[in-house]
């Protein structure tokens, strides 16, 4: 567990903690960007420890939970068509769409398959060639460049009967469309390591000065958190704001060039419909005209009409920051992971999951 | 393991659906296989079932296994299916006796494979010193199982000293988990379609009736409770008890035994090692004052040399189980809900 056990050292995270409490002075609102990060802090009880003025804000980065109802539903209008084979990643089956989930359109026949990665859904399209294989490609920038390699395979190995729903979203755009939210309270941000791993460290420089807000790069183990929360404080008690880099042992400057390469090649940046948010432009991936034959929609010729949230999921609020899990009405009585209204309930990654699962001791009754 | 006993010649390389008819090839499968086997005098009768006589307090037990894959690192669908009941009579604090089998067989199944969960059969049952007294043999259509499907149920005499009921919980009580969590549940998923990677992770499935008659024998009612937290994990169990007890339970992340491999593959997987299945591996509440002594006992039986005291029973937070994580923070641990999935980034 080298490279894992020293970023959870009990004495380095009592060290960080100090200096946290030592630094602040003030109230300060911090968002973490990723679920992974929310998981990690609730997980660990880090929130409880931190200092009274700082309160962690957990982001929209989780791919399930930003998933609109709408694309739920297409992919539950492809399971339901003959001859198809619709592969995802496990967290989307439970999520709810307008009339039901993935799940129990499985339960009802359809054939849906978990997977853990997109090349395996190509394989499937390889071993069933009278069937045609769909994969729902969710997820942000670091889910994507896999998911464009499973089109350059499909595309270079002549399979013919593969196409992906694509529902992919961007990070940047979803940090502009927060911080320019009039309601907006969020003091600085955690940008997620992983996310940056991939795409390099250069398109959050325009958002840090474009709204003079802090941005960290942040890992995900409780010292990552931790150094990455106390450089945001350093930073809003000096009031600077500029980009660092937490995660140096993975994050460069320009990325990784051949996923960005991937990527760019097979999708096209698009407008991007996000749960409980709304419409963000310029926010999302779609597959380009080149391989439009891979795109599920285009394929399947597919026109649903758009359906609506249900209201009674405050998941925008929470994705905002503007609510947590525990001010929302339904929390633990009419939505659990069990029966959600809402895919933050749902997903691994989401902060009402989180909250359901791994609450902080304090928040007990 | 290599196969003890060798093959009987068998008309058929596969099971058929007529293995299942209740006619001649039935007859056949189970004269030149089953029976043979699993030999003893009151399977030897042959009869639709077994008459015995037991004097003392019973305890009865049933489960059915449908594990994915059948055959997997450490074990197969046999001695699962006969270490599971086993477990489940000794958690109960009884002495395992006698033991059904009844098998649900897809069409198409290697006949070599049949064999081969027989004799894992056959060498789970003689360790756990128990008879398989009488049986059921069916066979489905191709499409309409999964290989192949054991239920087994199980009688046992309880204990003399037993007392394992969950109202005898207190707080103060200790918390005691016999080896090291999650290593089965990741055993199989290292073989799972789709999933496979290399490791050597074994399942730990064993026996643990001998293990817990010791330790009856030796500290009988002080011993409050025992379960084998299978599906679900130690997280599950201990909730449950949670919520009947309306007592807490606090556990130490720390003192929590985990191998590093299995440590490793959950981390891969976004897994948490407290919700991953166990088996060959119970959780015990213990008094206080004999914890250590118990402690030191199971660490002397090679099925709970890894054993430590994980946590303990308190009137704080009533109904709740609860983590000091290795970093010093606590949270509640809940119930699992659905399956564990693998997180997608």
């Amino acid at each position: 567990m080298k490279y894992l056990s020293e970023y959870r050292d009990p004495e380095l995270v009592q060290q960080y903690l100090e200096q946290i409490h030592q630094v602040t002075t003030q109230p300060w609102k911090i968002m973490e960007i990723c679920g992974g990060q929310t998981h990690s802090l609730v997980k660990n009880g880090i929130l409880d420890m931190l200092p009274e003025q700082i309160t962690m804000v957990h982001g929209p980065g989780c791919p399930v939970c930003v998933t609109p109802v709408s694309i739920i539903d297409e992919a539950v209008y492809l399971a339901k068509q003959p001859n198809v084979i619709i592969c995802s990643f496990g967290d989307m089956l439970r999520v709810p769409g307008s009339e039901k989930s993935l799940l129990e359109a499985k339960a009802e026949g359809a054939d849906v398959r978990i997977l853990y990665s997109p090349l395996e859904a190509v394989q499937l399209a390889k071993d069933n060639p009278d069937k045609e294989v769909v994969f729902f490609a969710v997820g942000f920038e670091t889910t994507a460049p896999a998911n464009a390699l499973s089109i350059v395979h499909a595309d270079t190995s002549g399979v013919k009967n593969y196409s992906i729903l694509a529902s992919h979203v961007l990070v940047p755009p979803a940090m502009e469309a927060i911080l320019s939210d009039p309601e907006n309270q969020i003091d600085a941000f955690l940008a997620a390591g992983h996310v940056c791993t991939i795409m390099g460290t250069e398109e959050y420089y325009p958002v840090v000065e474009k709204y003079k807000t802090p941005v960290v790069i942040t890992g995900f183990e409780p010292v990552d958190l931790l150094q990455g929360i106390l450089m945001a404080v350093q930073q809003l008690e000096k009031g600077e704001y500029k980009l660092e880099n937490q995660y140096t042992r993975y994050v460069q400057r320009e990325g990784n060039r051949m996923a960005r390469q991937t990527m760019e090649q097979v999708f096209t940046v698009s407008d991007r419909m996000w749960r409980g948010i709304g419409t963000i432009p310029q926010s999302g991936f779609e597959v380009n005209e080149r391989y439009r034959q891979y795109k599920s929609r285009i394929r399947f010729k597919m026109d649903l009409p758009v359906a609506q949230e249900n209201p009674a999921c405050i998941s925008g609020d929470i994705m905002k920051g503007l609510k947590k899990p525990f001010q929302c009405p339904n929390f633990g009585s009419h939505c659990k992971p069990e029966h959600p209204l809402g895919a933050p309930m749902v997903s691994s990654e989401g902060a009402c999951a989180a909250y359901y699962h791994y609450s902080a001791a304090s928040q007990l009754a | 393991m290599q196969l003890s006993c060798p093959m009987p010649k068998f008309d058929f390389d596969v099971i058929t659906l007529g293995h299942g008819s209740g006619g001649l090839l039935t007859h056949k499968l189970l004269q030149s296989g089953v029976f043979d086997i699993l030999k003893n005098d009151l399977l030897d009768q042959q009869h639709d079932g077994a008459s015995f006589t037991l004097h003392g307090k019973v305890a009865f037990s049933s489960d059915s296994y449908v594990i994915t894959p059948a055959f997997f690192p450490g074990g197969n669908i046999g001695e699962l299916a006969i270490n599971g009941t086993v477990n489940d009579l000794a958690m109960c604090g009884a002495i395992p006796q006698y033991l059904s089998l009844a098998f649900i067989i897809e069409e198409g199944l290697p006949m070599t494979e049949f064999w081969e969960i027989l004799v894992r059969i056959k060498e789970a049952a003689r360790k756990a010193n128990i008879s398989i007294v009488t049986g059921d043999t069916k066979v489905v259509e191709k499409g309409k199982g999964d290989k192949i499907f054991v239920n087994t149920s199980g009688i046992g005499l309880v204990h003399p000293k037993a007392n394992i009921h969950h109202r005898n919980i207190e707080a103060g009580d200790k918390v005691i988990v016999s080896g090291n969590i999650a290593t089965h549940g990741i055993a199989i998923m290292s073989v799972r379609k789709g999933l496979e990677f290399e490791t050597s992770i074994e399942s730990d499935t064993i026996n643990l009736n001998h293990t817990v008659e010791k330790l009856l024998d030796r500290f009988g009612n002080d011993i409050k409770f025992l379960r084998d937290p299978t599906r679900g994990g130690v997280a599950s169990v201990l909730n449950e008890i949670a919520e009947l007890t309306h007592l807490g339970f606090e556990l130490d992340q720390k003192n929590i035994p985990v191998d590093e491999q299995v440590e490793g593959a959950c981390e891969m997987l976004g897994l948490d090692p407290l919700y991953v299945a166990n088996e060959g591996l119970f959780l015990a509440v213990v008094k206080a004052e004999i914890a250590d002594a118990f402690l030191s006992l199971l660490r002397q039986d090679e099925n709970g040399k890894n054993a430590a005291e994980i946590g303990a029973v308190n009137t704080e937070h009533p109904g709740k189980v609860l983590l000091k994580s290795k970093i010093g923070g606590r949270r509640v641990v809940n119930y699992l809900t659905g399956e564990q999935l693998p997180r997608i980034c």
